[in-house]
């Protein structure tokens, strides 16, 4: 992984020159700083809503109170500063429309990180009087091994593919679970996902297969391909990383840590446009010159 | 232990790695290590009590209809339920798949490892074809003059809006496919169409860059946050 | 037989998933639900495979003394730690009397679990911080490689710009003597839904010719690489 910096200029070289074999660690330093500062303060800029975003909030809104929704948590610690944020604030969403709540896992680490996003929306007050109880108004049912064969065995027993709970309890013992059998007992599916196995394959086997309707929230790298998807109706929404973590806060008035994060990556997006052109300027000036 | 010690080792874990942009060094290879060796435990543990353990002592009956667990019924009955022993097959299955770690024997693990390919042959060949071209060839089929009406009358520049929309799509999906279908020479129109299609794909490319470029930031932003915030208490 | 067997079954188990999806009766509704089950074990079985090998490969290493080893003995230390938080702690986690110890094992996760402890304390803080260092990397590679050498690679370089402008608040602000609706935002949001979507949809009915010849072949037993070479 480790490359070698490369030879240092001799004096003979123009400015430009000098410059497209700079140090990567000051290009690294700039980096450092560009995210590190605007943390330091309060910066609020008005966060355009993109249309896949409100269809995504939309999509929960128009949900009939007390729905039963299938979330599946398929991503792992790295993918949580652009994915947390969506999952708390789409329990948050979910919750004031009293929908019920089961949560699954395609990765080891899906339950668990669904377990901090739901421990951060219980701790809110608006859900305190609501006296929301655990196997009743939601559940988590941990993880399975099997990528997307779990999702075509859901088709048509969900129950036998997860046997028990994240606790380990029956999962026919849940009061939640009562009269689940496959996707068709569920209103809306919710899929948060990093790579594979993901949305891509939850619309290949859910949606296509069920007739199911579904969100998914994806990391900005997985994003681009799941476009398709939501053009063509087979995602009712999409949120696409952080920004998308920010939109959703947005429209929904929930402020949490997308939002606050886009300082930072502004100043982020602009230093590296700012390197790319100057790297271009090196080279077609000592182009030039040769 | 005490949040604040915990803290302070989650933090110089992360300084450990962090380091490695400077340049490799024996700590980063120590963080890179423990990582390597809590991943697999993790795995290792999580495997054990979230797939193997439901699937091959939960479950009752030839196709998994469940009735109770089978731990509650081994308690009370002292002895396992009908129909677990067909689940017994596929733990042995598994056993069979953990033998390709003896060379001499390592062919068993094949028997598995078909089942495991087969699955997945099955499900993607009908999977692909109905999710990403039949689906995907239907809703590329645009009309290229899309009128808007707003009450009755054409709203032309919205009817032109849409049109060029429908345009770029169609086309680009087009000359896109053109592109791949490398059984023709690139020559002529055809070799025209490509050259478009190349356009095309050289935007998805540059829109994926764009987004990876956020994406990788965030992840950074999210550590930064951590050291500065959690560790430090140098942000509010 | 070494090899007929497992073809037999690629061509059996594919054939019962395609039959399912026409036919959604017994008994291939039962077949499938069977071989989907029986394929999850395996499946968790194959993970733990490749994590017995991780651990062949560093006993060979420390055993051998080869370069390195020292390391390969954290790997070991490391697994055998978080493996012994999830596999034995709960024997001393306080439990209630009802509970098994299967039981309570199996709560091995829960918040303040030492295998809890491990997973966000260690963990995650090592994953994450691994993938977050390509941050550098990605902005370093921008700068000595991202040329705009031709026609396409200055597509490539002004489409990326856009979105990379049009994803943050800061580009609407820049660009504000922008019309309405023509903002960066929302030209950003354009490429993101047309041009983009249309080269993805192309690659994407690439990819599924590819996987769907890949499929049948397998199927056919025509592709046998997945046998492997010998025996």
């Amino acid at each position: 992984m480790s490359r070698p910096n490369p030879p240092a200029p001799s004096s003979g070289q123009g400015f430009w020159e000098k410059f497209a074999k700079l140090d990567r660690r000051i290009i690294f330093g700039f980096i450092f700083l560009a995210l590190a500062l605007p943390l330091f303060f309060t910066i609020r800029q008005p966060i355009p809503v993109s249309p896949e975003g409100k269809a995504y909030y939309q999509a929960i809104e128009n949900l009939p109170a007390g729905s039963k929704v299938l979330l599946s948590f398929d991503f792992d610690p790295p993918s949580s500063p652009e994915l947390q944020p969506m999952a708390e604030a789409t329990f948050k969403q979910l919750f004031t429309k009293n929908c019920k709540l089961v949560v699954i896992g395609l990765w080891p680490q899906g339950p668990q990180q669904a377990e901090r996003a739901l421990a951060s929306a219980l701790r809110d007050p608006q859900f305190s009087d609501k006296k929301l109880e655990y196997g009743v108004n939601y559940a988590n049912l941990g993880f399975m091994a099997g990528d997307e064969v779990v999702i075509q065995k859901m088709n048509s027993d969900i129950p036998s593919t997860f046997p028990s709970d994240y606790k380990g309890n029956a999962t026919s013992s849940l009061p939640i679970m009562q009269g689940v059998k496959n996707y068709k007992n569920f209103d809306f599916i919710i899929n948060f996902s990093s790579g594979f196995v993901g949305t891509r394959e939850w619309v290949q086997f859910c949606v296509d297969r069920s007739g199911a309707k579904m969100i998914a929230g994806n990391t900005a790298v997985q994003a681009p391909e799941n476009y398709p998807y939501y053009r063509s109706g087979q995602l009712k929404g999409l949120l696409a990383g952080m920004k998308g973590a920010a939109e959703y806060e947005t429209v929904s008035n929930q402020p949490g840590k997308g939002l606050t994060f886009m300082g930072s990556q502004s100043v982020a997006h602009l230093i590296v446009m700012l390197f790319v052109i100057l790297g271009n300027i090196a080279y077609f000036v000592s182009g030039r010159k040769r | 232990m005490p949040d604040m010690v915990s803290i302070t080792i989650a933090g110089f874990l992360t300084l450990g790695i962090m380091s490695f942009v400077y340049k490799d060094n024996p700590i980063y290879k120590l963080c890179e290590s423990v990582f390597i060796g809590v991943s697999a435990g993790y795995w290792f543990v999580s495997i054990f009590y979230q797939s193997m353990l439901p699937q091959l002592t939960d479950k009752i009956g030839l196709t998994g209809e469940l009735t109770d667990s089978a731990l509650a019924y081994y308690r009370q009955t002292g002895r396992l339920a009908s129909g677990q022993w067909f689940n017994l097959i596929a733990a042995g299955l598994g056993i069979m798949m953990l033998l390709r770690l003896l060379p001499k024997i390592g062919w068993i693990s094949r028997w598995p490892l078909a089942f495991v390919i087969g699955s997945i042959a099955g499900l993607r060949l009908i999977g692909e074809l109905q999710t990403n071209i039949m689906k995907q060839v239907k809703e590329s089929i645009l009309p290229l003059w899309a009128p808007q009406y707003i009450d009755g009358s054409l709203n032309l520049g919205s009817s032109i809006g849409h049109s060029l929309t429908n345009f770029v799509l169609v086309v680009g999906i087009l000359t896109g496919v053109i592109y791949f279908f490398f059984s023709k020479e690139h020559k002529g129109v055809f070799g025209g169409a490509a050259k478009v299609g190349i356009w095309f794909l050289m935007v998805t490319f540059g829109a994926a860059f764009g987004l990876t470029v956020m994406s990788r930031m965030s992840l950074l932003i999210g550590r930064i946050d951590f050291l500065l915030r959690d560790w430090l208490h140098w942000l509010g | 037989m070494r090899r007929e067997i497992p073809l037999f079954i690629t061509s059996v188990v594919g054939l019962i998933f395609i039959v399912r999806f026409f036919i959604p009766h017994e008994p291939f509704f039962s077949l499938e639900n069977v071989s989907a089950s029986w394929i999850q074990v395996i499946k968790a079985f194959a993970i733990w495979l490749g994590i017995l090998n991780l651990l062949k490969v560093s006993l060979d290493k420390i055993y051998k003394k080869e370069k390195g080893w020292g390391y390969s003995g954290i790997i070991i230390f490391s697994f055998l730690a978080i493996s012994v938080a999830g596999f034995f702690f709960p024997l001393w986690e306080s439990r209630s009397s009802d509970d098994s110890y299967i039981e309570h094992a199996r709560k091995f996760q829960y918040p303040g679990t030492s295998f809890d402890w491990f997973y966000s304390y260690v963990y995650a803080p090592l994953s994450s911080t691994m993938f977050a260092t390509l941050a550098f990397f990605i902005a370093s590679a921008s700068f000595r490689a991202f040329r705009a050498r031709s026609f396409q690679a200055t597509l490539l370089l002004l489409a990326g710009f856009v979105v990379m402008l049009g994803s943050v608040p800061i580009g609407n602000v820049l660009f504000a003597w922008l019309p309405q609706g023509w903002q960066v935002s929302n030209i950003a949001d354009w490429v993101r839904n047309y041009p983009q979507v249309a080269g993805q949809r192309a690659i994407q009915i690439g990819i599924a010719l590819g996987i769907i010849s890949t499929s049948l072949r397998l199927i056919l037993g025509i592709e046998r690489a997945h046998l492997g070479g010998e025996g």
